[in-house]
């Protein structure tokens, strides 16, 4: 490994491309830990938004007035308004109404922290676009099936669930796709509000270096990656569920 | 055929950098023509660099900008940047000079072209509630730290004295974040800090630690604008003979510094 590392170093000394991510063990520590945040950040709000999109648009089918424009109101509010301002919102300005706690060093902290509200900034906001994902998908199963589950005696949860949700995925999948892809790349967001996520650590970085082309560079790649790993599974799982006979 | 093609491409190619640098090898020349020198400076670093009631952008670094712009008979217009962009604005060409609180580092120097003497010089020390209690740099150990991305002693914070650094973009969002107990201190440059301290909403707060690293600042310009930083020197030796400096300071209302000192006594003969 170490002979890896050191390659690194001379080549740096041949050619003056500099990645001391790989040869410096603090860059490499930071840059590692700057990944995998990057990685569990956009598992997190991932699972989320896809839980927030099947909730909200079933929802959004409810009988009931007010649920359907409570849902509404949330659909407006975080897809009107740009993911950077929402953090900051949250960070600097709601969280600022909310209670604190005293931390181990004796003073006042407010209860969530860089990382919570940026989950919760990002789940949101992807899963606003979740729910009118979902409710396409939902209007495209035709209402003769759902009355066929009807009459073999499904609740609306029931036939939500078993039927009509499962059809509707298949048909709301490429734009689930679409938006998944949206939310990996928007989590560099949090940057801002210093969660140190892949961009905050590179950041860090190429100020200690001035090795801004380099840095960008392997960004750009490590996005590349993760977003195809992301594509990826979801193509598979799209082939994998896919109905002979269904939606073509 | 395509081999032909290729090479006469590469040449052009060649040929068209080689023209652009010649071109672009005096920003003297360029400002003069343009009738505008154009200045990246800070706009959140009070009291060298911030916007006044107006939204104007003053400050201690921007009289010495205008002073400069005056000095070549030019209309000056200033760009605001931070710690993490502004040598790619120099580099790129937006602005002709930095006048950004910018420290000179070795590292730097590698990128862009230092004036020297620094203009000015600060340390690192840190903004922490009395409480706290800090006395010295090791006490900092574990604790979270505010910061602003890009700054150079963030590495050492982190490094050397095992702090948790929490770093925003710029320095409202660190004050916030620290009055808010977020963290238990802001890691930054004490000429700034002791301008906050001025204000009634510090009055809890103080700069507890000895300050470290004093280094000079440097008016930068672009790699190999040698006539410019040549300029720009005597600019700055006269700055500091003739006292320009430590009246700023008084005029913004901070203690004569000593690097400040020094560098009169040492030019005030000339």
């Amino acid at each position: 490994m170490d002979i890896f590392y050191n390659w690194f170093r001379e080549l740096y000394e041949a050619t003056g491309i500099n990645l001391p991510i790989f040869y410096n063990t603090f860059d490499r520590e930071r840059f590692f830990s700057g990944l995998m945040m990057t990685i569990y950040l956009s598992a997190v709000s991932l699972i989320a938004s896809v839980v927030i999109g099947v909730v909200g648009a079933w929802l959004q089918g409810s009988k009931l007035v007010w649920t359907r424009r409570i849902v509404q109101v949330y659909i407006q509010f975080f897809r009107n308004t740009p993911p950077l301002v929402q953090m900051y919102f949250f960070y600097f300005g709601l969280s600022a109404l909310l209670p604190t706690f005293e931390n181990e060093y004796g003073f006042q902290q407010p209860i969530l922290g860089a990382f919570a509200w940026a989950c919760i900034s990002l789940s949101f906001f992807a899963g606003a676009f979740n729910v009118e994902i979902f409710r396409s998908g939902i209007e495209a199963v035709p209402e003769t099936t759902r009355e066929a589950a009807e009459s073999l005696g499904y609740s609306r949860l029931g036939a939500y669930i078993h039927v009509i949700l499962p059809l509707a995925f298949r048909v709301c999948l490429p734009a689930l796709n679409n938006n998944l892809v949206n939310l990996v790349k928007t989590t560099t967001l949090a940057y801002a509000i210093a969660v140190p996520e892949l961009l905050y650590v590179s950041g860090q970085i190429w100020s200690d270096y001035a090795n801004v082309p380099e840095m960008m560079t392997v960004l750009l790649l490590i996005y590349v990656g993760l977003v195809g790993i992301l594509v990826m599974s979801m193509n598979r799982w799209e082939r994998a569920m896919r109905l002979p006979g269904y939606g073509t | 055929m395509f081999k032909k093609f290729l090479t006469s491409t590469v040449m052009g190619v060649a040929a068209l950098g080689v023209g652009a640098s010649i071109a672009a090898a005096d920003v003297l020349e360029d400002v003069e023509d343009r009738g505008t020198l154009i200045a990246g400076v800070k706009a959140d670093y009070p009291p060298f660099g911030y916007r006044d009631s107006g939204g104007d952008i003053v400050g201690l670094e921007i009289d010495l900008a205008e002073d400069i712009a005056e000095r070549l008979d030019v209309d000056i217009e200033l760009v605001p940047v931070v710690a993490s962009n502004r040598m790619e604005f120099l580099e790129q060409g937006k602005v002709d000079v930095l006048i950004a609180t910018m420290t000179n580092t070795d590292e730097r120097a590698k990128v862009v072209d230092f004036v020297e003497p620094g203009h000015y010089a600060s340390g690192t020390n840190i903004l922490a509630p009395k409480k706290a209690g800090f006395t010295e740099w090791s006490d900092l150990e574990g604790k979270p730290v505010c910061g602003v991305q890009g700054a150079f002693y963030n590495r050492r914070t982190q490094q050397d004295y095992g702090a948790e650094l929490i770093a925003f973009k710029g320095t409202s969002e660190a004050y916030t974040a620290l009055q808010q107990g977020r963290c238990l201190a802001f890691v930054y440059d004490d000429a700034a800090l002791l301008g906050q301290l001025e204000n009634e909403e510090w009055s809890e707060f103080e700069m507890p630690l000895e300050t470290i690293d004093e280094s000079p600042w440097g008016i930068a310009v672009a790699k190999g604008e040698d006539n410019f930083r040549e300029m720009l020197e005597e600019v700055v030796i006269d700055w500091h003979g003739s006292g320009t400096i430590l009246e700023l300071e008084d005029e913004y209302g901070i203690n004569n510094t000593p690097y400040a000192k020094r560098m009169h006594e040492e030019y005030k003969s000339e």
